[in-house]
């Protein structure tokens, strides 16, 4: 079977794994990004338990393989009464992983802002929660934004290892079809070049255009 | 409910868990070797005065940078055999494995590379040293420094990927925390003792990995 009719043959199933990796990568995202915020912003903390918290957070999600917590939370979780269903399981495993390694980047991007914009917003008596939501996140996102940029593709690519909790996402599908045809090539080459063109043509450059927004929104274009 | 820790349970599985960790390490230690040399020779590549050979090496390492390893893994164990060439779990996931980390190497040389001085280079064609001379001599003991970070980093990465082989069957950690849970039907001690295990080694290592990059800093005379 040439590599056109392979396509011709399957490509709405790719097309349906692509659609699951999707919302997974969408859904795991937003997650990442929430557990970044509140745990880089507790990891600044000046009360030692709220700090100590976020630490251990971060240690362990950052210590451990993603797949033993993804089978940890899908096997294991059930046990102490928190039964979650593979789709959820998938992008909750993901999203709590890939937000440790963001909550290290929040930290540092809301550290890079200079001390003097923190004492100008003082001296404004502006409150401790107005003088972070309006002065230190927007000048701390400007900063982060390109690594929460590679951080992104790595969430991406291990969405893939939602598969092995049988999510039927990219990775399953060209499984599944490698299974009942045994043109491993042909579907995993194409499922490689799937994941491909969705990180570098698709997440990059909305990436690179945020930071772009984002710096003219600061006036630093 | 299912909670119940059961601490025979966990004393009989450990040595089995503990033989498995020592897989894992070699997994990790063989895929690291596999990346550090490839992975110079995919930087190195990229400073070649020939566009061709760059262009091709920079989209190739974009591209191992851009997809999944556990994909990679996948493709590698099932391809070889579609033409004819059989490989045992173990030699086609450290080949995957070290391919992937050989392109994410790559970028950590390169910026080392990068980061030594236009003048080093200027002093080396002064002192009339072959590019070879030039780079052994002069420029990677100064490239080594600024990379040791990244490259520390990429080792614990590493370890922390290789239960992604356990998908072919290779006898690491997980496949063995998988066989345990598929015979006894219990996940929880299993699953949550690989957890441990790998806290256990990956942060003492990330520390390690921290001082020695001060120990070398301080050998070459860098603060």
């Amino acid at each position: 079977m040439s590599l056109w009719e392979f396509i011709a043959t399957y490509w709405p199933d790719f097309l349906k794994g692509t659609g699951v990796t999707a919302a997974q990568f969408i859904l795991a995202t937003m997650l990442a990004i929430g557990i970044a915020l509140v745990a880089g912003l507790m990891k600044l903390s000046r009360n030692a338990v709220v700090r100590g918290v976020s630490v251990t957070y971060i240690e362990i999600f950052r210590g451990t393989s993603l797949l033993v917590q993804l089978y940890w939370i899908f096997f294991v979780l059930p046990l102490f009464g928190v039964t979650l269903d593979k789709f959820t399981a998938g992008f909750v495993a993901v999203g709590m992983n890939l937000g440790a390694y963001g909550a290290e980047l929040v930290r540092g991007g809301i550290q890079s802002v200079p001390k003097g914009q923190w004492e100008a917003a003082y001296a404004l008596s502006m409150s401790p929660a107005k003088r972070m939501w309006r002065i230190i996140l927007p000048q701390a996102l400007v900063n982060m934004l390109p690594p929460w940029g590679n951080l992104l593709i790595e969430l991406l690519k291990n969405t893939a290892l939602v598969s092995l909790i049988s999510v039927t996402d990219l990775m399953f599908v060209a499984k599944q079809i490698n299974g009942s045809t045994f043109l491993s090539a042909q579907a995993f080459g194409l499922a490689l070049i799937v994941y491909y063109v969705f990180a570098r043509f698709i997440v990059t450059p909305f990436m690179r255009w945020l930071e772009g927004v984002m710096r003219r929104k600061l006036g630093r274009a | 409910m299912g909670f119940h820790w059961k601490w025979d349970f966990t004393w009989e599985i450990l040595p089995r868990l503990l033989e498995a960790t020592l897989n894992t390490l070699i997994a990790a230690g063989a895929g690291y070797a596999i990346a550090i040399v490839l992975g110079l020779v995919l930087a190195l590549a990229q400073r070649t005065p020939y566009r061709a050979l760059t262009f091709v090496v920079r989209e190739f390492v974009e591209f191992i940078r851009s997809t999944p390893l556990i994909l990679q893994i996948f493709f590698v164990f099932y391809v070889g055999p579609q033409f004819g060439v059989r490989m045992s779990p173990w030699t086609s996931g450290m080949i995957a494995i070290g391919l992937h980390y050989s392109a994410y190497l790559s970028e950590v040389y390169r910026g080392g590379l990068n980061s030594v001085g236009k003048g080093q280079w200027e002093a080396c064609t002064a002192l009339n040293m072959s590019p070879r001379q030039a780079y052994t001599r002069i420029i990677i003991p100064q490239a080594v420094p600024p990379a040791l970070a990244g490259m520390g980093n990429y080792l614990v990465g590493i370890f922390k990927d290789t239960p992604m082989l356990s998908v072919i069957g290779v006898a690491e950690l997980m496949h063995t925390a998988n066989a345990i849970g598929s015979e006894s039907y219990r996940f929880l001690e299993p699953y949550t003792l690989v957890g441990v295990i790998f806290l256990a080694i990956s942060l003492p290592a990330a520390g390690f990995i921290r001082v020695f990059e001060t120990y070398v800093r301080r050998k070459l005379g860098l603060k």
